[in-house]
């Protein structure tokens, strides 16, 4: 081969590769397209119209829909939503932050091995059979109820804390899947230079790893918020409208359960988890890139 | 680094000079399971001393200096800093700086918080916080740079980031742990005569960790040789090249032939060669097979037609030639020479290999 051939060679090489590269996207593009896209669209769009009744009547836009998912019931149901979603993902991050700990320094490493295998498993594990072993195990006639009393101390598995005992089942595993990377990048060495520079543990965790680790542990934060807001199989499954919560709403007013026509103002509280969900994700993203460079 | 910087006496030389220590470690032994790391080292810093421990991967260097950082614990023995036992002392109330391989900056702090950051600790002030971490930019020459953070710095700039930082505390001890290694070799010259330049202005007392000879002969005071655990020869630079105590520190410090002969009678002398040669340092019994260990700028090259040995390769240094020599019996040595005279030696010459008139150190011969 001489050097011509050598070079053409080196130059349409990659380029044989791209179309191919390119086509290997399109079942994906597809696929969001269908399952995202469309969705979205007929989310949006129905979220902003309104129609007469009877079949083949005229489509007008409106904002009411907008409007009425922001006031009463709904309102209310979106803030419960926040609440309980702020009150797990806080203490999932937490305890999450604490187990992991344990874990990255733990000398064994059989534990380590069990601990990420459980909480990927644990992690995924929730709607109806996660109520259900709930309802089994802490329910009013639930095997540790009965066996610690805990009815007589005014215990209900039904009630806000007892949904959010239950988020803490698959939060805290999710925590501990997204915290334990960053802590394995906390350096060893920035340890040892802060002790070398008169720092204690305490000042060592204050000053410099949890700083380090904020954007992460604000990202992984975030995660669970969405996870938590987006629930709906095990609040359902639990509460039912005992307790407000906007997944609920939207189940409720898509099927026609409590006010009948209520679909599209379904819809504009789909819209407004949207942008709960976006302003989340606002968050999120420049906080792992900042983590992503700093925990290398 | 700026010429200001270079000149300018620092404020913290005169206290740093009242303050340098002496650093003894004594039968200090540190074993990770199986492996000994330290196995009785004895070793005295003098005040105001570079003193670099050099060795191969795994020979006990860096566990020596964790040591005094207080990052590790010996199994038996002491380290004592101005004759006071620290080897009980917390890694933070040592009062040893000490700048790691890696820079380690912090990297969610600026420069300048990063050299703050042993004062903010401490709880001092503010504005003396400030003060004092622009006068250690100034001194490592980059008085600009306080406001960046790591990632915006090359990895000198880092690494002089680190060392102001291990200084802040105008600390007895200065620690490096192989401080160059990670850098490219100009940064790494130039960084080098920022060190040794510092650590003369701020006199303060300094081991180096290094297991580049080069590195530790160009800028130590003393080097320390260590070998498994041990220590094999602490000298200074010239003394450890010319009088090496021990075959290891002779084959690793510098280039090393090994040439095989024969000891006389009483194990004093040593036939090399066909020359008769005394024996420099610890002897062998007589009538016994050794290897004579010559550096390559002591061997004599003759051009000799009827010479047994073959020039077999030449190597270009700059203003010296490295010549590659095959003896009738097949070993192979390296004679250093200038440029110029090598030009004589091309490949295939026939050549008589000779020795000069000094004491030689002998080693055993190797299968």
């Amino acid at each position: 081969m001489n050097a011509n051939t050598g070079r053409r060679r080196a130059a349409t090489g990659p380029q044989r590769h791209q179309p191919l590269a390119r086509w290997a996207v399109v079942p994906l593009l597809l696929f969001v397209a269908i399952a995202f896209g469309i969705p979205a669209l007929a989310m949006l769009g129905g979220a902003f119209t309104t129609s007469d009744a009877g079949p083949g009547t005229a489509v007008h836009y409106t904002t009411g829909n907008l409007t009425a998912s922001l006031q009463g019931a709904y309102f209310t149901a979106l803030l419960g939503s926040v609440k309980l979603s702020l009150t797990t993902a806080l203490i999932s991050t937490v305890v999450g932050l604490l187990l992991a700990q344990a874990v990255v320094t733990s000398r064994h490493g059989m534990l380590r091995h069990a601990v990420l295998s459980a909480s990927g498993v644990l992690a995924n594990f929730g709607g109806v059979p996660l109520a259900f072993a709930f309802v089994a195990t802490l329910g009013n006639a639930g095997v540790l109820t009965q066996h610690l009393g805990l009815d007589k101390a005014g215990w209900s598995l039904y009630s806000f804390w007892g949904l959010v005992l239950v988020y803490l089942y698959f939060l805290v595993p999710l925590m501990v899947l997204t915290v334990i990377s960053s802590l394995d990048g906390l350096r060893a060495q920035w340890r040892e230079a802060a002790r070398n520079n008169g720092a204690t543990t305490w000042q060592y965790w204050r000053y410099v790893a949890l700083p380090v680790l904020a954007p992460s542990l604000l990202g992984g934060f975030v995660l669970l918020f969405g996870s938590a807001f987006a629930a709906y199989a095990t609040a359902r499954a639990m509460v039912g409208a005992s307790v407000p919560l906007i997944t609920l709403q939207i189940a409720n007013t898509l099927g026609g359960n409590v006010f009948a026509g209520q679909g599209n103002v379904g819809l504009a509280m789909s819209l407004d988890m949207v942008v709960v969900a976006g302003l989340v994700m606002a968050v999120y993203i420049p906080l792992q890139r900042r983590s992503a460079r700093w925990l290398v | 680094m700026s010429t200001s910087a270079a000149t300018t006496a620092p404020p913290a030389a005169a206290t740093a000079q009242e303050t340098s220590a002496t650093v003894e470690f004594r039968q200090v032994r540190r074993a990770f399971g199986a492996a000994v790391a330290l196995d009785g080292l004895d070793l005295a810093v003098r005040p105001g001393e570079l003193l670099a421990l050099l060795g191969p991967s795994g020979c006990g260097k860096t566990t020596a200096l964790r040591m005094l950082a207080g990052f590790e614990t010996p199994d038996f023995g002491d380290v004592m800093v101005d004759g006071e036992d620290v080897t009980a002392v917390p890694a933070h109330r040592r009062d040893a700086g000490m700048v790691f391989q890696s820079y380690s900056l912090f990297p969610h702090l600026s420069a300048a918080d990063n050299v703050a950051f042993g004062l903010r600790m401490r709880k001092i002030g503010v504005a003396e916080r400030r003060a004092r971490a622009a006068e250690l930019l100034e001194l490592v020459g980059l008085p600009q740079h306080g406001d960046r953070y790591p990632h915006q710095l090359s990895g000198g700039q880092q690494q002089r980031i680190a060392l102001a930082r291990a200084l802040a505390l105008r600390p007895r001890v200065l620690l490096l742990d192989e401080p160059l290694s990670a850098l490219d070799a100009k940064v790494r010259l130039t960084l080098r005569e920022e060190i040794r330049r510092l650590q003369r202005e701020l006199a303060i007392t300094t081991l180096f960790v290094t297991h580049d000879q080069e590195e530790a002969l160009s800028m130590a005071d003393r080097v320390a040789v260590m070998h498994a655990g041990r220590l094999e020869q602490c000298a200074e630079p010239a003394e450890l090249y010319a009088h090496p105590a021990t075959a290891f520190v002779a084959e690793f410090v510098g280039t090393m032939n090994r040439i095989p002969g024969r000891t006389g009678d009483d194990g004093s002398v040593v036939e090399v060669l066909g020359r008769r040669l005394p024996v420099d340092g610890p002897q062998a019994a007589p009538h016994r097979e050794v290897e004579v260990l010559v550096r390559p700028e002591a061997v004599e090259l003759l051009a000799d037609e009827e010479g047994k040995a073959r020039v077999t390769g030449t190597m270009f240094l700059g203003a010296l030639t490295r010549i590659t020599v095959r003896l009738a019996d097949g070993t192979v040595v390296k004679a250093d020479m200038t440029t110029h005279a090598a030009a004589t030696f091309p490949a295939g010459a026939a050549v008589t290999v000779g020795l000069p008139d000094h004491p030689v150190l002998i080693d055993e011969r190797r299968a």
